[in-house]
């Protein structure tokens, strides 16, 4: 959905000289109201992948997916692959079912970092994370961290790519107060869990690096055989965030990760607006249950 | 999915040193006692063979599982040992779709799993897990930072045992009267918690 911003599409800028404000327009949507930003959507037309251990072929509350792919390292390097083996553990079809039942009629994708081998994972996170990117999908799912600090910088450049070019990052918070990565970025949109019983409530941390918390504990989710089980974590709060940010996308899909970061923050339930009132809301509250 | 037996003198099965084995099954032990749960297991991920091993178990299972040998590679012990991620789930008995082979191979399915990894700084060296939980300690955030805090002492277990097999190029470990001491200070925990009222 992303669309080119200014008439002049030089690749690098780094002052304004020989243009003048009227040779770079920017086509934007109005801000939307922040309720409605989220209300709006269904998701149509945008294009989601999550990026974890797969996910599995028809599933009632996944449906359909538009492509699996899977990262193979072995002496020849990293490479991605088209795949029909599903999922290796249900945690990939979790959160594609949450992200589903947000956004029911996105276009969903799997790209499996998990369940080949054990040495190098880092490096096949990195190659999915970084294929996602490249293939310009609108929202990347990761419930997926690493505390493998050579890769930090790494993944700090592709969080940047990401977010310059129009690809949101909604990555899970480690569920343990650890280092990890790439949650901690400001490119990336972190979430972790709350406790609260409203299915379709989040919140707006006041004190980041994790921004939102979402829905993560006692979860009912998709899981393999075509059934659903009750977990608990960030992991499932995350695709909670990234439905949202695929509903805004579909009815403003203008907008730029930080236009979305800022919509998903007005829309919190613990940010009061003074013209909006005092009271709680679920900003999900069309979201089906 | 295949459960096998190795020999014990597998550098990956279960410790010969007795301080090591009590140190171990004190960790699955205080676990189990923690989260008033059926049974509790702690495993060491063998990278090279994909494979986690049993290294101790306390209630179900308990007295033929030590050194059986499952793929890493599925389930959610996989799932733990190569996210580095802890993971509770419900409801597994009532649904036809939980990877049931494990667990019946081990004679005992399940409804609720809790596990955590066991790390070497950054590096996963196995799984803690816990087997049906007394409902109260099911499903919640503070239950997950619990798991959490009790497998930071379990890892700790796992690293004197593998760093004691391996060597001293793999670090320094323990000498044996260090060993008996950290084993003593897990049963006082134990004991501690088990005469703790319940929260």
């Amino acid at each position: 959905m992303s669309t080119p911003t200014a008439a002049n599409d030089r690749a690098l800028t780094w002052s304004l000289r020989d243009r003048r404000p009227e040779d770079i327009p920017v086509a934007a949507d109005p801000f939307p109201d922040p309720d409605a930003a989220v209300s709006a959507g269904t998701g149509r037309g945008v294009r989601v992948c999550v990026v974890d251990s797969g996910v599995e072929r028809d599933h009632p509350a996944v449906g359909r997916i538009d492509g699996s792919w899977v990262v193979v390292k072995d002496d020849d390097g990293v490479r991605v692959e088209a795949t029909d083996t599903g999922d290796t553990c249900g945690h990939g079809t979790a959160c594609a079912g949450i992200v589903r039942r947000v956004a029911p009629e996105c276009e969903l994708s799997s790209v499996r970092v998990l369940g080949e081998r054990f040495s190098g994972t880092g490096e096949v996170l990195m190659g999915g994370l970084r294929w996602a990117v490249r293939q310009g999908f609108d929202v990347v799912n990761l419930s997926l961290s690493t505390t493998r600090t050579r890769f930090a910088q790494e993944l700090r450049e592709l969080a940047d790519e990401a977010y310059f070019n129009r690809t949101v990052i909604v990555a899970s918070a480690h569920n343990t107060p650890v280092e990890s990565f790439p949650w901690r970025f400001a490119s990336v949109v972190s979430v972790g869990s709350h406790h609260e019983d409203d299915p379709g409530l989040h919140l707006y941390n006041p004190r980041p690096p994790v921004e939102f918390f979402a829905p993560g504990q006692n979860v009912e989710v998709a899981w393999l055989g075509g059934k659903t089980i009750r977990t608990t974590g960030n992991s499932f709060a995350t695709p909670f965030i990234t439905g949202l940010a695929a509903r805004i996308l579909s009815a403003y899909p203008r907008m730029t990760p930080f236009q979305l970061k800022s919509a998903l923050y007005l829309s919190a339930a613990n940010v009061r607006l003074p013209h909006v009132g005092s009271g709680p809301r679920s900003a999900a509250d069309g979201v089906h249950q | 999915m295949s459960v096998e037996n190795r020999s014990v003198t597998d550098p990956s099965g279960p410790p010969d040193d007795p301080s090591a084995r009590e140190l171990l099954q004190s960790v699955v032990e205080v676990a189990r006692a923690i989260f008033g749960a059926q049974a509790s297991s702690v495993f060491l991920l063998d990278e090279e063979a994909g494979e986690l091993v049993f290294q101790a178990v306390s209630g179900r299972g308990e007295e033929f599982l030590v050194g059986r040998r499952f793929p890493a590679d599925r389930g959610i012990a996989g799932w733990v040992a190569a996210s580095a991620e802890p993971m509770i789930v419900d409801d597994l008995a009532a649904n036809a779709s939980f990877d049931r082979s494990l667990a019946q191979s081990t004679a005992y399915v399940p409804d609720a799993i809790m596990a955590a990894p066991l790390m070497d700084d950054d590096r996963v060296l196995g799984v803690l897990e816990v087997l049906d939980p007394a409902p109260q300690s099911r499903s919640s955030l503070s239950d997950l930072d619990l798991l959490f805090l009790f497998a930071r002492q379990a890892s700790i277990a796992l690293r004197i045992v593998t760093r004691q097999r391996t060597g001293p190029a793999a670090g320094p470990g323990l000498a044996p009267e260090r060993r008996t001491e950290a084993a003593e200070l897990v049963r006082r925990l134990e004991r501690l918690l088990v005469d703790a009222p319940h929260a």
